[in-house]
């Protein structure tokens, strides 16, 4: 196996690669291929990076808070935003808890009721900010203990509508990689096909060495050589193109934005290079295959 | 050297050769004659395991061939030097490469140094760097035989070697064989040419063998 492995075909065997006459357009059809291949790969790696970025960026933001909303008659209010308090200080992985006062909670409403909101006359539920500490509090157990203690009291996690976020999120990443390997494998079918109709063009040529004595490992090696040549220097061309494509797709200023947060970021941009020995191997394979099982087939 | 017993061939039904023995001891010069069609390069395809005998036993080396893998076969035919009926060459390498073949399958082209001398033996030295296309049928012929002994084999097969050439040329080509026989190879001719027999008889002790009615006769003194 070792001499054939990726490295070693690499090196120079001029003569092996001269028994097998040249065919153009084969060549250019795999090169082309591989290209374009790898131009789409490069493509759904950006969205794997990008949506995994926003998945991050979503569930960090919105696990440090939870918020407890406390709906009670005018007279209990008070007591039972008390209770709350007095729970929370005692719930282990609670940072700090804070009753929102009046000016705060109008802030909040102010974008959708406008400014001249009779915030007295309207039974507005108080709210207290929670900011959880590192390493996060039990939601379950604190629930069971808020409805002991105070009935009016709701806690909102916020886990129940960042969770399909995220879970969206991390589905489209997932159909990223799928793309990917559906990618890989799509570039070692056609590598095969063509590495097939190389092979049958060149029957009488793989005839003559075998009866001149030639192992299959070498009459293989002149076909997998090439293809592997041809797959690598696509692959290399197309990543270069994809990654060109990306660099040059306008930056918008919104943070969130999620189109424009297609592409690659710091040493992301490195997964790029394992484009092309990623179908220079697949090539290799894909090759090696096709020609042995061809090979086997011959006296 | 090389060893058939009892060997049946047929390329579909009907059997082509059937009940076939012969033994090629080292050293031995055999003729192998019979009318076209006869099956000659059947038998010699047989004898350096192209074609696998549809019943019997062909021993190549002490081997039986059937036990042979496909890289076996393919080291056994370094030993054995073939001259085929259409010569078989690649056609976009010029003549001293294909010549040189069988060294550079084998990874031994350090040794191509005796191609100059191997093409000047076959009279081919000034169409070195043709390509097999562009030369006559005899110069084919002897390109083939320079192909078939550039690795110094045990045994030469040569199936129509003066096919395409004329008297002269035939008598070279013969007393190449000869003296190829001379250093000790194993020579198998196939060939139609009674006059090219009765040349080789007057130096070698040559045995000629005659496919006739699907069997092989040992020719007595007719010819
Ligand atoms: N690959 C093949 N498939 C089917 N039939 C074949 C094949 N090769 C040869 N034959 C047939 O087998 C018979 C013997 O062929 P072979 O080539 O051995 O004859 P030969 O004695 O060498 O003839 P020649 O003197 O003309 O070279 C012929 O009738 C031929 O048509
Ligand atoms: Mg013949």
């Amino acid at each position: 196996m070792s001499r054939h492995s990726v490295p070693a075909l690499l090196r120079a065997n001029s003569q092996a690669d001269r028994v097998v006459p040249p065919s153009g357009f084969t060549a250019r059809l795999t090169v082309f291929s591989a290209g374009a291949m790898a131009f789409l790969a490069v493509f759904a790696m950006a969205l794997s990076f990008a949506t995994g970025r926003l998945a991050d960026r979503w569930s960090q933001e919105l696990a440090r808070t939870a918020t407890v909303r406390i709906s009670a008659p005018e007279g209990q209010l008070a007591a039972q935003t008390a209770a709350v308090l007095a729970v929370l200080e005692t719930t282990p992985g609670v940072a700090a808890a804070r009753a929102l006062d009046e000016a705060e909670e109008r802030a909040l409403l102010e974008p959708w009721f406008g400014p001249d909101l009779p915030l007295d006359a309207l039974p507005i539920p108080q709210l207290v900010e929670i900011i959880e500490s590192a390493e996060g509090f039990d939601a379950e157990g604190l629930r069971l203990r808020l409805q002991a203690e105070a009935p009016g009291a709701v806690l909102d996690d916020h886990t129940r509508w960042r969770e399909p976020l995220v879970g969206a999120a991390e589905r489209i990443r997932m159909l990223g990689l799928l793309a990917i390997t559906l990618i890989a494998a799509t570039t070692a079918a056609m590598v095969s096909l063509a590495a097939n109709s190389a092979l049958a063009a060149n029957g009488q040529v793989i005839r003559v060495l075998r009866l001149v004595g030639a192992r299959d490992s070498y009459i293989a090696r002149a076909f997998v050589r090439r293809f592997t040549l041809r797959a690598l220097a696509g692959a290399t061309a197309g990543t270069l193109l994809g990654a060109i494509a990306i660099a040059l797709i306008p930056k918008a200023q919104t943070a969130d934005g999620f189109l424009t947060g297609l592409g690659f970021q710091g040493a992301e941009w490195l997964w790029l290079l394992i484009l092309p020995p990623a179908a220079a191997t697949a090539a290799f394979f894909a090759t090696r295959l096709a020609a042995f099982r061809s090979l086997r087939k011959l006296s | 050297m090389i060893r058939l017993d009892n060997v049946t061939y047929g390329y579909g039904a009907t059997e082509l050769l059937s009940g076939i023995s012969v033994h090629l001891q080292p050293g031995s010069f055999h003729f192998l004659t019979g009318p076209s069609g006869s099956g000659k390069t059947t038998l010699l395809r047989l004898c350096y395991s192209d074609l696998t005998p549809t019943s019997g036993q062909v021993t190549l080396f002490e081997r039986d061939a059937k036990t042979l893998s496909r890289d076996d076969v393919a080291r056994m035919r370094r030993r054995i030097g073939v001259v085929h009926q259409d010569c078989q060459f690649l056609d976009h390498l010029p003549i001293a490469e294909n010549v040189a073949l069988p060294l550079a399958t084998a990874g031994r082209r350090d040794e191509a140094s005796d191609l100059a001398e191997l093409l000047a033996w076959v009279g081919l030295s000034d169409r070195a760097q043709a390509l097999p296309p562009e030369l006559s049928g005899g110069e084919r012929q002897r390109a083939a035989l320079a192909r078939a002994v550039i690795m110094s084999p045990d045994v030469l097969i040569a199936d129509e070697p003066t096919g395409n050439v004329d008297w002269e040329m035939s008598l070279r080509l013969l007393n190449l064989l000869v003296e190829l026989n001379k250093m000790g190879k194993t020579i198998l001719i196939a060939t139609h040419d009674l006059n090219l027999i009765r040349a080789a008889k007057a130096q070698v002790s040559a045995r000629v063998l005659r496919i006739r009615d699907r069997q092989i006769q040992l020719a007595g003194a007719d010819l």
